[in-house]
């Protein structure tokens, strides 16, 4: 996917002003929060199986090599085949390969954010294959041509008059007078549409939210089930995932799922649990012909190692961005890449490079609430410092800013120059603010005042009046008080 | 005082914050005046600047970390180290230690001092269990968590306990009371539409309440909220948590002047 992650400013200021985009994501604010704290308050072991979805994914980082292997051991085992792709060049042409050795002409897809990574659709279209969305929120945004917003929600930045004006243009062959009012109207339209096209399509393709060493299986979650459409009624079945998605066992799969949910949408389980282990055998009623894994790792094995690794524990729940006040002002598209929110802040930047995507880690007031929520424990704001560290060393910190720091650091570093001149300064400012108390505009200050009043210093510094106080004996020697 | 008493007094160091230093001295004040009144002896070492956010979440590692070891070096010799602010006394506690984990000299002093800072109110309800405060403020006001509190201090219930004991006092729960501000130091200058979106969401919540008066425990989100306050015309005050507990009525508010 093409970023826009440099413009992310512009991107920002044009979200902020968007008065459809600021209804929509209300939704966010109003609906995940709440529900994720409900569902976690129910648990009452929720926080130590955070504790222990954390071990299992750092301790499959530690062995990464070893549980890949052994899962692609399975696979081949069961008649499977695992293709290996370092880039996203070669993720999207061994799926374009698959799908002409297939002959397909359609295919249908699951949600998968590997596919949006790698831009798989703009390559099959290019290619003369055309690729349906199934998840609704995806067919949505296909439909619209547009990239996902949210990571599980992906037209979470729609309202439902939009989509209702969407479906009117592109399903133009319904009844102009039918009645699209309710949100389940606007569900059974696409479900009628995309009825047809399961059956017709030559090859499916998922994600996965787990890939697991020990029986070879991919797991997806789903709420609607098209999932399970999709990977069991074509002749070939794709799997695109990213390397970090393996774990060792089912019992480690059922341990996280238990966080999984709760912290997404704040539902105990998703509807639909799907285990994929490869292609129909002897005597199964349904299943593909051919099964294939296309494995990408696009810059993740680079993260190993580094201060970026714990990222790689991330299980795309969402909680994250539901949480994240910088989210819920700009929504998905401002980041201007494929992954937004905090995870997108850090992710980003490892993933396209620093030079495009250095805003996203600065775009943060550090406020914690994504660290709090993350079911994997990942040190978001953290790493989003470390991008930061590796952005001053390189001298990618905008000049004004570096400019600033520079000398504010100069002072601060000496205390008997700062108070001097922050004594002189404060008096300074402090009588010109008196009257009214704060300024609504002042020199240097334009980033601050633009949108608030700026609270005028009382006069004096704490340290000049303490001083005096000591001087003055008011000091309150404790002793003899 | 005898002798024996002074003995046992805690010795205090201040850390004022530089925001409080240059903005707000009336919050120095209050807070001494709380730790005077709680039994503590309370100085106020000179060699103090910041407490180096700035530079820390700007990548500016170095810089960072000769402010940190200025900082430990000015607060040794105190029983206990306390700030009239959460998120400097997070910085203090939880980052001096990460930021000189890799400096031999310096990291055990980091940890030291990291076991002896505290935010103030925290300090005084936790520590040295004040459980009530002799004040009056008759207002109704609602209170902001500030993240760094909140979240890396898990303060919530302590200010809460002792603005319960102001007399005339009526707190207002804060609907979503736990998101930020929109402050975040350097971020608010960086990026000030988004900043802006999220202080105006926070300000809408104060109005909701009904508060004349809204408090919070971090000058840095006093003044990004009273400040979007006052730019909307809204007659809602904002006060230091210090200042209402140790009873100062005569400071006017923040950001209004002495003709209000």
């Amino acid at each position: 996917m093409q970023s826009t992650s440099h413009a992310f400013p512009d991107n920002a200021r044009a979200a902020v002003k968007n008065p459809q985009l600021k209804k929509a994501l209300n939704h966010v604010k109003a609906g995940f929060i709440d529900k994720r704290a409900k569902a976690a308050a129910k648990l009452p072991e929720f926080e130590d199986l955070r504790d222990a979805a954390r071990d299992i994914k750092n301790h499959t980082l530690a062995h990464l090599d070893l549980y890949l292997e052994a899962y692609e051991a399975r696979i081949t085992e069961q008649g499977g085949h695992v293709h290996w792709c370092g880039t996203a060049a070669e993720a999207r042409d061994k799926i374009l390969e698959i799908c002409r050795a297939a002959g397909a002409k359609t295919v249908t897809k699951g949600k998968s954010m590997i596919a949006e990574e790698i831009a798989l659709n703009d390559h099959l279209e290019a290619n003369g294959i055309e690729p349906i969305e199934t998840d609704l929120g995806e067919y949505i945004i296909q439909l619209r041509k547009e990239p996902p917003s949210h990571i599980i929600a992906p037209a979470v930045h729609l309202t439902k008059d939009q989509i209702e004006a969407d479906f009117r243009d592109h399903h133009d062959h319904l009844p102009a007078e039918r009645n699209l009012e309710e949100p389940a109207a606007l569900v059974a339209e696409a479900r009628g549409i995309l009825r047809e096209r399961y059956v017709q399509a030559d090859v499916g393709i998922t994600g996965a939210n787990f890939l697991i060493a020990e029986n070879g299986a991919s797991v997806i979650v789903t709420n609607e089930g098209n999932g399970d459409l999709t990977q069991t009624l074509p002749k070939v079945h794709i799997v695109v995932a990213s390397l970090e998605k393996v774990v060792p066992t089912l019992e480690d799969v059922s341990v996280i799922l238990r966080v999984l949910a709760r912290s997404a949408t704040g539902q105990e389980f998703s509807s639909y649990t799907t285990f994929s282990t490869g292609p129909r055998r002897a005597g199964d009623l349904d299943g593909p012909e051919e099964y294939h894994v296309v494995l990408l790792d696009n810059g993740r094995s680079g993260m190993l190692g580094t201060e970026y690794q714990d990222a790689l524990r991330c299980i795309r729940c969402g909680a994250c961005m539901n949480h994240c006040p910088v989210y819920h002002a700009i929504g998905g598209h401002a980041y201007g890449w494929v992954y937004p929110g905090p995870i997108g802040a850090v992710l980003t930047p490892s993933l396209i490079g620093v030079e495009e995507a250095g805003h996203l880690p600065n775009a943060s007031s550090f406020c914690g609430r994504c660290e709090a929520v993350c079911p994997m424990r990942i040190p978001l704001p953290k790493m989003m410092r470390h991008w930061r560290e590796r952005e001053f060393e390189r001298h990618l910190t905008p000049l004004p800013l570096r400019a600033g720091l520079g000398v504010w650091a100069f002072f601060a570093r000496r205390p008997a120059l700062y108070h001097l001149f922050a004594g002189l300064k404060t008096r300074a400012l402090g009588a010109l603010g008196r009257r009214r108390g704060r300024f609504r505009k002042l020199p240097l200050a334009g980033g601050w005042t633009a949108h608030r009043d700026l609270p005028a210093p009382q006069g004096p510094t704490f340290q000049q009046l303490w001083a005096e106080r000591k001087r003055d004996g008011q000091g309150r020697p404790a002793a003899s008080a | 005082m005898s002798q024996d008493s002074a003995a046992q007094e805690p010795k205090v160091g201040l850390f004022v914050t530089c925001l409080v230093d240059l903005f707000r001295p009336s919050v120095g004040f209050a807070a001494v005046k709380l730790l005077e009144d709680a039994g503590c002896r309370v100085e106020v070492p000179r060699a103090q600047t910041c407490c180096g956010q700035p530079a820390y979440n700007s990548g500016d590692r170095r810089d960072a970390a000769a402010i940190a070891r200025q900082t430990i070096a000015a607060f040794e010799g105190f029983d206990h180290v306390v700030a009239p602010s959460g998120s400097c006394a997070a910085m203090i506690k939880e980052h001096y230690p990460a930021l000189l984990k890799d400096d031999p000299d310096w990291q055990g002093r980091a940890e030291r001092l990291s076991a002896r800072v505290h935010e103030l109110v925290s300090f005084l309800a936790d520590v040295l269990k004040v459980d009530s405060v002799a004040a009056a403020f008759p207002a109704r006001a609602t209170y902001h968590d500030s993240c760094s509190g909140l979240r890396e201090l898990k303060i919530r219930a302590q200010p809460r306990r002792l603005l319960a004991s102001v007399e005339g006092l009526e707190l207002a729960e804060l609907p979503e009371g736990e998101a930020c501000c929109g402050f975040g130091g350097t971020f608010c200058v960086k990026y000030p539409e988004i900043s802006n979106e999220m202080v105006s969401a926070k300000v809408a919540n104060i109005e909701s309440t009904e508060a004349e008066l809204l408090l919070a425990g971090d000058l840095g989100c006093l003044m990004n909220m009273s400040g979007k306050l006052k730019r909307n015309g809204s007659k809602v005050q904002a006060r230091h948590v210090a200042e209402v507990l140790a009873g100062d009525r005569d400071t006017p508010a923040i950001g209004e002047g002495r003709e209000g």
